[in-house]
């Protein structure tokens, strides 16, 4: 069957068996490998991707079930090489250890700093309580969310510099 | 992997294109919404169907609306949408504490009210929540409309009155003054199934007594849809202690959970009893408050 969407802006059109799962359509069909696979149940979030901006397992939904719609990837918020400030925030807290986690945590947070700048940190935990962070690393993902809160991209981000100090990457 | 087995897929633009679609593609055809019981038990095999239909861009069934003295939320309503609902938290306060616990926040960006109550899985909260507002559910087919109550919905686990070419559309919660409810739930971490819940509401006389009550429970095997001795205990009373801990011993004696990976028998009567009891007195709480509707 024919499946037609947006993906980080630009359109995409496969023929596709209707039992493939957007995951699988990412990242095999696609080749957009950044988004992860894991638990396959709803369960580790993983696999969060956004659609029409609201961040879903992409596990459990059909690629059919995205047709028409517009899907963002972890590889969608970086411009022109210059990262999304959730992807500096990372950086800066060492927001991540092993990775694994960290492109649906990277997307759920985008989602949340959409439609709420400034969250309260409880906030930033309910919005993650759907995705298991396998090193346990919750604290620094907190404080690298907050720091993209703090630090929000220029209206024209892709000429700015990049919102980085490097006096704030402690040893 | 986890892969479904083959399917035909169908998409529906309104609910008598998908009417029709359960017609042509006859008793092996499902309805999908936010595919978050379906598609998982499709992947172990629980379910085979050889047709979806793909019911999410029926928005025409994606509607919260207050009339004639009830609430009406359209079938399709997200989970999230229901949780940001202003006016579904006022009236019905038990629904927000429901949705609140109800997986997690991604998940109820997809799960609907729809799909939730005709999976008829006995530890799914909103479930509950609809006894609990003696809710009624809007059914249609192809030969027209009907309404039941909610008590009439549920057949046994995983089994509803909805028939294979009907369709869910509707649900409608009485709203009634002097009113409050709450809901209380016990899991085992974030986002899981309950290993025990339970829901109350209470509707207060102007002098506090309890002119009428409901109480549910999730996942620990109440039958009868609400815990009806326990009601009868409360009802015509003035609120106070010892009459919520009578309220909850009786709901618990009432139930009959099973021993399993969630918890033994004796730890899951406990919490219905405790559960009750701290439902019941937050929801009395409320209706002394002055809680519309």
């Amino acid at each position: 069957m024919q499946v037609t969407m947006t993906v980080n802006g630009a359109e995409v059109s496969h023929d596709i068996e209707p039992r493939v799962l957007l995951v699988h359509f990412i990242r095999d069909v696609l080749a957009l490998t950044g988004t992860h696979w894991g638990c396959d149940t709803s369960n580790c979030g993983l696999c969060v991707v956004l659609l029409d901006g609201e961040p879903v397992k992409s596990c459990t939904m059909l690629a059919m079930m995205a047709d028409g719609h517009a899907v963002r990837t972890v590889e969608g918020p970086a411009q022109d090489g210059t990262l999304d400030p959730v992807q500096q925030g990372f950086m800066e807290e060492h927001g991540l250890q092993c990775g694994f986690c960290t492109p649906g945590m990277l997307m759920t947070s985008r989602a949340l700093l959409d439609s709420n700048p400034n969250p309260s940190e409880q906030e930033i935990r309910e919005a993650i309580s759907g995705q298991i962070c396998r090193c346990t690393g919750y604290a620094t993902i907190v404080r690298s969310v907050q720091w993209a809160a703090a630090h929000p991209a220029e209206p024209d981000s892709a000429d700015s510099d990049q919102p980085v100090t490097d006096s704030e990457v402690s040893a | 992997m986890q892969i479904p087995a083959p399917f035909g897929y169908a998409r529906a633009e309104n609910v008598d294109q998908a009417l029709d679609l359960l017609e042509r593609h006859g008793p092996e055809s499902r309805l999908i919404a936010g595919g978050h019981s379906l598609l998982p038990m499709m992947k172990l095999r629980f379910a085979r169907p050889e047709w979806l239909i793909d019911i999410n861009a029926l928005d025409e069934l994606d509607f919260i609306t207050q009339a004639d003295g009830r609430l009406r939320i359209g079938a399709m309503t997200r989970h999230a949408t229901l949780l940001r609902s202003e006016l579904v938290g006022r009236l019905f306060p038990i629904v927000h504490d429901a949705e609140r616990v109800i997986a997690d926040p991604v998940v109820r960006n997809r799960g609907t009210i729809g799909g939730s109550l005709c999976q008829a899985d006995p530890a799914e909260d909103l479930s509950t929540v609809c006894h609990v507002l003696r809710a009624e559910v809007v059914i249609r087919g192809s030969g027209g409309e009907r309404t039941l109550p909610m008590k009439d919905l549920h057949r046994g686990p995983y089994e509803t009155a909805v028939e294979q070419d009907e369709i869910l559309t509707e649900i409608r919660w009485p709203i009634r003054p002097r009113a409050g409810s709450a809901y209380e739930k016990v899991e085992r971490r974030v986002g899981d199934w309950a290993v025990a819940a339970a829901g109350a509401a209470v509707w207060q006389t102007d002098d506090g007594t309890i002119e009428d009550v409901t109480i549910g429970l999730t996942a620990v095997g109440l039958d009868s849809g609400t815990a009806t001795r326990a009601e009868d205990a409360l009802r015509g009373q003035l609120p106070s202690e010892d009459l919520f801990v009578e309220a909850g011993r009786l709901a618990a004696e009432d139930c009959n959970p099973v021993s399993d990976q969630r918890g033994p028998v004796d730890y899951k009567r406990h919490l219905a009893a405790e559960l009750t009891r701290r439902a019941v007195r937050r929801a009395c709480e409320l209706a002394g408050a002055g809680q519309e509707g």
